[in-house]
């Protein structure tokens, strides 16, 4: 009953009801005509026997007179399935005629009636109805025709039948048919609803069963198939970011924690507790740095910026930042050169783009100086308008970095050495990426022959 | 110096409070808008510090209140929300300078007495001296003991902020905004050499040292011992 009720609410069951409904209207409109139709026709064929009759022993009236009328009717009734008739005297005495029995009165009313009646050779007794015609003849004679209307009544009753058998039949066929594909359909959504449930009991292994079809089910089972991919995947870098902060903040609190402690265990003075109360400083501060990155990344990658965009001079831009790190290269040995011609504007978020733009030089003047320690880092940076999009890149002659490591290192808390020895948060190039991302734009890195080059691609929104 | 800080944090006030006290200075303590505003209003306080975030009137309203009834007291904006936005925000509303949390302690003494100076008419001077250096904003021209000083344009704002700060401890971070317009942190402290060279600039050849790091905190333009 539970089941039936759920099926009932179901849409698909809605949907095969009324179409079942109409379906039934128009089969039943169909048959209501055709039975029309057919007792029409069988109507004006009695009519048109009985009018054809009537004018034929008119005929034999006006050629022999009552005695040869009487005669031929005589004659007429003795075959067999033949019509009904009588030829009365005024006096409504039969003179001729195969009905035994009539109602009083029938013969005194010329025209169409319809009436029981009884034959006089007894194959048809009691009250057979049968549509007759009176007809008055000169000199008071009366003469009916009519015809046994028990056929016709047959006829009705087993069109009746095949029309009902039919109707029934297409109701039966419809509600079966309703009910296998509602059923169906129920299935395969139940189905999709279980899997839904073990899903999000936190098995994100499953997936959703696709039955071959291409239907409209089999698509949202393949987009939900590729939602939950996508899913699965952002799960696992967001377990891969939770380790890594796991490391790269645990660690630093940890050590700031054994410092003090140190410190209260064995400073003896106040000059060792200063020295350990500046590494606390230190240590925090390089945390709070950490911390400030990944919330910028996260705000980032969250998508709110439309109220800080403006038009801006990105070659400005990055003349200025070249600016502020030239004495900083200058003392490295390293040499900083801007390709850029300004002004070359840029809707977007100046202190993002400028951020992002640093971190790609500080990455260079660090990582940037070719191999073998011959002089500095050679970093050049580039600013230039291509079709519909501004195009941004850094680029040295050092190490350069693997084709097959330029994606990850793009990925939140990723140092290529893994001993995370030298210093740095890796986070430099992820909140790069965000920037970039959150501008609608691509980030690209490629091999500069030698070294590396990131190319950023900016949507130009003027 | 009389310093109004709002904020309803109690340890973080209190910690205040005698930091202020510490460095010489007098503070006194608001737990919500309301009162913090009341009390800016009628009190004699040469800088507020406010938390953005407060119970029964927030610091934003608290401070945009207070500038349309006219009271002009320097503010300075402490807030959790550090976005460029936020702070876009908050100098709107009528904060004076925003400093998100966390902070240092010394970060936010040099930004508040660098505040407190700022009364107007100060910062219309066209020559800023300190000692025998001496700044012209409108040629462009810093001598030192009569002799020119040959400085890039960087140099020279870098220079004109610390004048105009004389004597004040002013932040790398203070720096970057003021003078590079930059809110973030460039990595490798791309501030300090910029300023050893403005101070080889400056005192090479000289026996007294103007430019003076301050330990922790950040640089500090003054002639002679302080």
């Amino acid at each position: 009953m539970q089941a039936l009720g759920k099926l009932v609410r179901t849409t698909a069951f809605k949907l095969m009801a009324a179409y079942l409904l109409v379906f039934t209207l128009f089969a039943a409109s169909l048959l209501g005509y055709f039975f029309w139709n057919a007792q029409r026709l069988l109507g004006l064929q009695i009519n048109s026997s009985i009018n054809g009759e009537i004018s034929s022993l008119a005929d034999e009236y006006q050629q022999g007179g009552v005695m040869r009328l009487a005669a031929t009717i005589e004659m007429r009734a003795r075959r067999p399935g033949s019509l009904l008739y009588i030829v009365a005297t005024p006096d409504n005495e039969a003179l001729a005629g195969n009905v035994s029995e009539l109602p009083d009165g029938v013969l005194d009313k010329p025209g169409w009636s319809s009436i029981p009646y009884s034959r006089d050779d007894g194959t048809s007794s009691g009250a057979r109805m049968a549509l007759v015609r009176v007809f008055l003849l000169q000199g008071g004679y009366k003469l009916l025709v009519g015809v046994d209307l028990e056929e016709q009544s047959r006829v009705r009753s087993i069109m009746l039948n095949a029309a009902l058998w039919s109707a029934g039949l297409i109701v039966l066929l419809g509600v079966a048919g309703g009910w296998f594909v509602a059923r169906r359909v129920l299935h395969r959504l139940d189905d999709i609803n279980a899997t839904s449930r073990s899903i999000m009991g936190g098995d994100l292994t499953r997936r959703l069963k696709l039955a071959g079809t291409d239907d409209e089910i089999d698509r949202l089972a393949v987009t939900t198939n590729a939602m939950l991919d996508r899913i699965q995947e952002l799960m696992a870098g967001l377990k891969e970011v939770s380790d890594n902060i796991a490391h790269d903040l645990k660690t630093p609190l940890t050590r700031l924690r054994n410092h003090a402690e140190e410190a209260l265990r064995t400073a003896r003075d106040e000059n060792t507790y200063r020295v350990a109360l500046e590494r606390t400083i230190e240590e925090s501060d390089k945390l709070i740095g950490t911390f400030n990155a990944l919330l910028m990344i996260a705000r980032a990658e969250a998508g709110r910026i439309e109220t800080s965009m403006s038009d801006f001079d990105v070659a400005e831009a990055a003349h200025s930042l070249a600016e502020l790190y030239e004495p900083v290269a200058e003392e490295n040995g390293a040499r900083i050169r801007v390709d850029a011609v300004r002004p070359l504007s840029l809707r977007g978020n100046r202190e993002l783009i400028s951020q992002a733009l640093a971190n790609l030089v500080d990455n260079a003047l660090k990582h940037g100086a070719p191999p073998g320690g011959e002089g500095g880092a050679e970093v050049t940076i580039t600013a230039a308008k291509g079709e519909g999009r501004v195009v941004l890149s850094v680029a040295d002659r050092g190490e350069g970095i693997a084709p097959s490591e330029r994606q990850r290192v793009l990925e939140r808390f990723v140092r290529l050495e893994s001993s995370r020895s030298r210093p740095g948060s890796g986070l430099g190039l992820s909140l790069v990426a965000a920037a970039v991302k959150l501008h609608g734009g691509t980030i690209r890195l490629e091999d500069n022959q030698p070294g590396l080059r990131v190319v950023l691609e900016l949507p130009d929104r003027q | 110096m009389r310093i109004l800080i709002v904020e309803d944090d109690r340890d973080a006030a209190s910690y205040l409070v005698k930091a202020f006290a510490e460095a010489g200075h007098v503070a006194d303590h608001a737990a919500d808008g309301l009162t913090g505003y009341a009390m800016a209003k009628d009190g004699p306080y040469d800088v507020l510090i406010v938390d953005r975030m407060l119970p029964k009137l927030d610091g934003l309203s608290m401070i945009s209140r207070l500038r349309q009834e006219g009271t002009q007291t320097p503010s300075l904006i402490l807030s959790a929300l550090g976005e460029v936005d936020d702070r876009v925000k908050g100098l709107r509303a009528g904060g004076d300078d925003y400093l998100p949390k966390p902070y240092a302690f010394s970060e936010l003494l040099a930004r508040v007495e660098v505040l407190s100076r700022r009364h107007p008419g100060k910062g219309e001077e066209t020559v800023y001296r300190v000692g025998d250096l001496e700044l012209d904003r409108l040629s462009h021209v810093v001598r030192r003991a009569g002799e020119e000083i040959d400085l890039q344009p960087r140099e020279f704002r870098l220079l004109e902020y610390l004048m105009k700060n004389a004597g004040q401890v002013v932040t790398r971070t203070m720096l970057l905004e003021h003078v590079w317009d930059y809110h973030f942190d460039p990595g490798t402290n791309v501030i300090d050499v910029h300023v050893s060279r403005l101070r080889a600039k400056l005192d090479k050849g000289f026996d007294k040292p103007l430019l003076h790091t301050v330990r922790g905190a950040g640089y500090m333009i003054r002639a002679g011992a302080r």
